[in-house]
């Protein structure tokens, strides 16, 4: 007698056994650590931290490590930690402007105040593989160990970009989040609406994933929504988190995180209530991570097109289209479920397609008679 | 047994009680689609975690928890979601219908009739009934406001102009209580009837799409149809292999390469009950056969 | 058109601005049941802007757009509720696309596409349906065998009398219609043109054309507005604009077409 398939139990048990061994490798090989990723692997951590919307180094390293250098999986991880997390308390507005500061470029002036600062950057390297590190060891071997020979990181308060043109009127307001009413929107916790409100769209687009947003935020560039957008300003370093306790009433300093702020400036023509002048299109992401920050602060202008009244025509622009696909953990999920057995809604499909094509077999005769 | 460092059934009180706010909602309204602040689940989008955020936050240590996919206990998204609650609530949990005080399911109604007292959770992939037509919320939002239901008949007609017959045998749309067209999520249309005046409460979770709603004890349930071709469910010339049984919904078993195949039961207790109870089928009654 | 009787559309001041460029600016005029009015301009001159503004699908700026309701008397179009908006918009009134492709449901049969309208008012018996979508095929001159094609089976001409149909089937009071000849070779033209004048005639439809091409407003149209530049600059009677145009522009505009 036929038996169907059981033990779906056992099966998982077992899977989840070698699941551990295939992530384990080779035992002959040093186990990597946690220290070691977040320390080496520093933009992967910064990545999985920014999508997972979860700022811990420590936690980050060890989703990666789970997660066998998936940063996707990783993100999941840390979603699926975070969100049991109690919500303690909303901080106040990180102020950027005195960030201390390791790196900041303007491509917009030649001299800005406070200077250009390139910082650590791979924008200028040869990407030539650097055989040397293919050894055990640095390069060169344990003696030169490279050190970071720069003048201390900067923590004079710098002025941005966007506030040196906006003092000439050239530069739209900036929203002033006081105004706003009640704390922002937290779509972590409320669903998405739409139309939705600036903030649940930068917060979706700050942990939305960075394949997406390139893709996106490239396609305005090629002519698909063109924003005419110049980096006005790109700068990296740590801020000061800072929370107000009812009890205290006033302001005290929690950490330090590190965030890549963009502000992309961008060409206005005026509309019939506004004068001609430059827009700001805004980024901001968890740790070193240009090119997410720059990839947001385009795709943050474009979807800006309803509220600017521009004629809204290609997918950055699309708000739901955006806004509803950037989440890796809700596509990945969705995308990986047809793997799950479907038997039912495909057992429904093959009956139909028999009756369909027991009729279509059945017509050319009826046709002949 | 439960896992420690986390709340009875995963989710802290807050949120549960943020999602029994919106089934109220979803129960005092029925079919509407109330949005929620849906949760980052342990487990992947797509794979349920709707219908366990709705389960975690109405079961009770005094619960008993049955799971299914595709009507069945054993398959492994069920074991893995039944293992989920063992292991976050340490409530009891059966495979048979009638001792369930909720049954998660996905794909399918149970074939044993639901009764009062019971809560049947859907996990829902899609939640919209409207998405095929428009793909963008704030419209199928206000369609739904306006009663705007018209164009949903056109794929109907599609079909019946181009088959002789409508032609979508899953994922049926229904009409809740004569007003919010809902999607019964991807159960076969054999079992929409089954929805209509449920004595069992029914809930819908989708949790990436992040909206629950419900069909109350007792409510009216109608498939779409028209007046002059009204909705048909599937029937089957084979009864199940196993148990006999000619009223259950039948999975198609290929058990060899020269086109052999058996049709049994798709509710895997249901079955068990019924040979247990001494009823035979092909495959049973003639071990001889095999599994031709 | 009958003395006194109120008009069925009335714009006032209508103004829509693109970002700081107008599409059209404080164009004002009225409508009676049964009357065909022609809009001609040149391509950019704002015409369909216009159109879209009068017919609920863009809000202007600036400006009032009322409709003589059947049961409320006149009411501005942007101020109802939206239900009643929209079933206006699915009901009394018709809007047929230059492209026939933006205004068909192109993955559904052309007995669909003129069943859609009845269906979204609540027409519920399949056989019944299909008798309305004969009919309507019937009138638009097309083949009632086709009635289970797809549209982009048919030419571009057929598929602008199925666009028709399926905008007709509801008895709307008003079409609103964006170059509808425009795309089609000349002879697909004059016979849809034929169609078109009949419909109208027979059903007392208003209707408010935008073209570019003055032989199809002479041939359609009882009254003309010229619009160049976002404004109208002329209007009258389609026979004494054509014939004796007093605006320069409308002057250049009606010697630059060759007469037959």
């Amino acid at each position: 007698m036929y038996v169907a398939v059981k033990g779906g139990e056992k099966a998982i048990e077992a899977s989840h056994r070698l699941l551990d061994a295939v992530r384990r490798g080779d035992p002959s090989v040093p186990e990597i650590s946690t220290r070691q990723i977040s320390e080496q692997l520093g933009l992967a951590v910064d990545r999985a931290m920014a999508e997972g919307s979860l700022y811990d180094r420590e936690l980050a390293a060890l989703a990666i490590k789970q997660a066998r250098g998936d940063i996707i999986e990783a993100v999941f991880l840390l979603r699926a930690y975070r969100t049991t997390l109690p919500r303690l308390g909303n901080s106040e507005p990180v102020d950027t402007g005195r960030m201390t500061i390791r790196r900041r470029i303007s491509a917009t002036f030649k001299d800005i105040p406070g200077g250009q600062i390139l910082g650590p950057t791979y924008d200028y390297t040869h990407r030539l593989l650097d055989f040397r590190l293919a050894g055990e060891g640095e390069a060169g071997g344990e003696g030169s160990v490279p050190e970071e020979r720069t003048d201390p990181p900067s923590d004079e308060p710098m002025p941005r970009v966007a506030d040196l043109l906006g003092r000439e009127g050239l530069m739209e307001e900036d929203e002033d989040p006081v105004a706003d009413e009640g704390p922002p929107t937290d779509i972590t916790r409320e669903p998405l609406r739409f139309p939705a409100d600036r903030d649940a769209r930068l917060q979706a687009l700050a942990r939305g994933d960075e394949g997406f947003l390139l893709a996106l935020g490239y396609s305005t560039q090629r002519g698909f929504s063109n924003t005419h957008p110049f980096a006005g300003e790109i700068r990296y370093g740590a801020v000061a988190v800072e929370i107000v306790p009812e009890e205290l009433g006033f302001p005290v300093e929690i950490g330090e995180i590190e965030v890549t702020e963009v502000e992309m400036v961008n060409q206005f023509k005026g509309s019939a209530s506004a004068p001609p002048q430059f827009t700001r299109g805004y980024g901001l992401v968890f740790g070193h991570q240009e090119r997410k920050a720059m990839s947001m602060a385009l795709v943050d202008r474009a979807l800006r097109a309803a509220e600017l009244d521009e004629a809204a025509a290609s997918p950055a622009q699309d708000e739901e289209f955006v806004l509803y696909h950037s989440d890796n953990v809700e596509a990945s999920g969705f995308v990986q479920h047809l793997k799950l057995p479907h038997y039912v809604d495909f057992q429904s499909e093959l009956e139909l397609l028999r009756k369909l094509r027991a009729e279509l077999e059945d017509a050319p005769a009826e046709a002949a008679e | 047994m439960t896992e420690d460092g986390y709340n009875f059934a995963y989710l802290d009180e807050q949120t549960k009680r943020m999602i029994r706010r919106a089934i109220l909602k979803a129960v005092a309204i029925p079919g509407y689609q109330v949005p929620f602040g849906s949760r980052e689940m342990p487990l992947p989008y797509g794979w349920g975690t709707g219908g366990i955020q709705v389960t975690a936050s109405i079961i009770g240590r005094d619960d008993t928890l049955k799971v299914i996919d595709q009507g069945a206990d054993d398959t492994v998204n069920a074991v893995s979601i039944r293992k989920f609650f063992a292991r976050t609530a340490g409530v009891a949990t059966t495979e048979r219908t009638e001792d369930a005080t909720i049954v998660q399911t996905r794909h399918r109604i149970p074939e044993t009739p639901l009764a009062a007292g019971q809560i049947l959770v859907y996990q829902v992939p899609i939640p919209e009934p409207l998405r095929w037509l428009e793909p963008r919320e704030a419209e199928t939002r206000k369609m739904h406001a306006l009663e705007e239901y018209g164009a949903m008949h056109v794929r109907l007609y599609e079909d019946i102009a181009r088959f002789g017959h409508i032609a979508t045998s899953y994922d049926y749309p229904v009409r809740v209580n004569g007003r919010y067209l809902a999607r019964p999520s991807p159960i076969p249309k054999f079992d929409n009837p089954k929805m209509d005046r449920l004595p069992a409460l029914q809930l819908f979770g989708a949790g990436r799409e992040k909206r629950i709603y419900a069909i109350p004890p007792h409510t009216e349930v109608r498939s779409l149809d028209f007046d002059d071709h009204p909705f048909e469910v599937q029937t089957w010339d084979e009864a199940c292999a196993f148990c006999g049984a000619a009223d259950s919904f039948l999975d198609e078993i290929v058990t060899d390469d020269r086109g052999g195949r058996l049709f049994v039961c798709s509710d895997t207790d249901y079955c068990g009950k019924r040979r247990a109870a001494g009823h035979t089928g092909s495959a049973t009654r003639d071990p001889e056969r095999g599994g031709a | 058109m009958p003395p006194g009787a109120p008009p069925l559309l009335s714009a006032r001041g209508v103004t829509k601005f693109y970002d700081a460029i107008p599409g059209c600016r404080d164009v004002s005029f009225d409508i009676w049941p049964g009357e065909v009015l022609g809009i001609v301009g040149e391509s950019g001159s704002g015409k369909t802007t216009m159109l879209n503004c009068i017919s609920a699908r863009l809000e202007p700026t600036s400006g009032t757009v009322e409709y003589a309701t059947r049961h409320d008397g006149p009411a501005d179009i942007y101020r109802m509720s939206e239900p009643v908006r929209r079933l206006l918009m699915r009901t009394d009134w018709g809007f047929v696309h230059q492209n026939p492709q933006e205004g068909l449901r192109m993955g559904v049969s052309a007995g669909a596409n003129i069943g859609e309208r009845l269906m979204a008012v609540g027409a519920r018996h399949y056989g019944n349906i299909r008798e309305a979508a004969a009919d309507w095929l019937d009138k638009v001159e097309m083949d009632t065998g086709r009635m289970d094609d797809l549209p982009f089976t048919f030419s571009g001409g057929m598929q602008q009398r199925l666009q028709i149909a399926r905008n007709l089937v509801t008895a709307p009071r008003i079409v609103f219609m964006d170059e509808p000849t425009g795309g089609l070779d000349v002879s697909v033209q004059a016979r849809l043109l034929d169609l078109l004048r009949g419909l109208v005639a027979d059903l007392g439809l208003a209707a408010v054309i935008v073209t570019h091409d003055l032989a199809v407003a002479r041939l359609l149209s009882h009254r003309l507005l010229v619009m160049r530049r976002g404004k109208v600059v002329e209007s009258g009677l389609t026979d004494q604009v054509l014939d004796d145009p007093e605006h320069p522009y409308s002057q250049l505009l009606v010697s630059s077409v060759l007469h037959p």
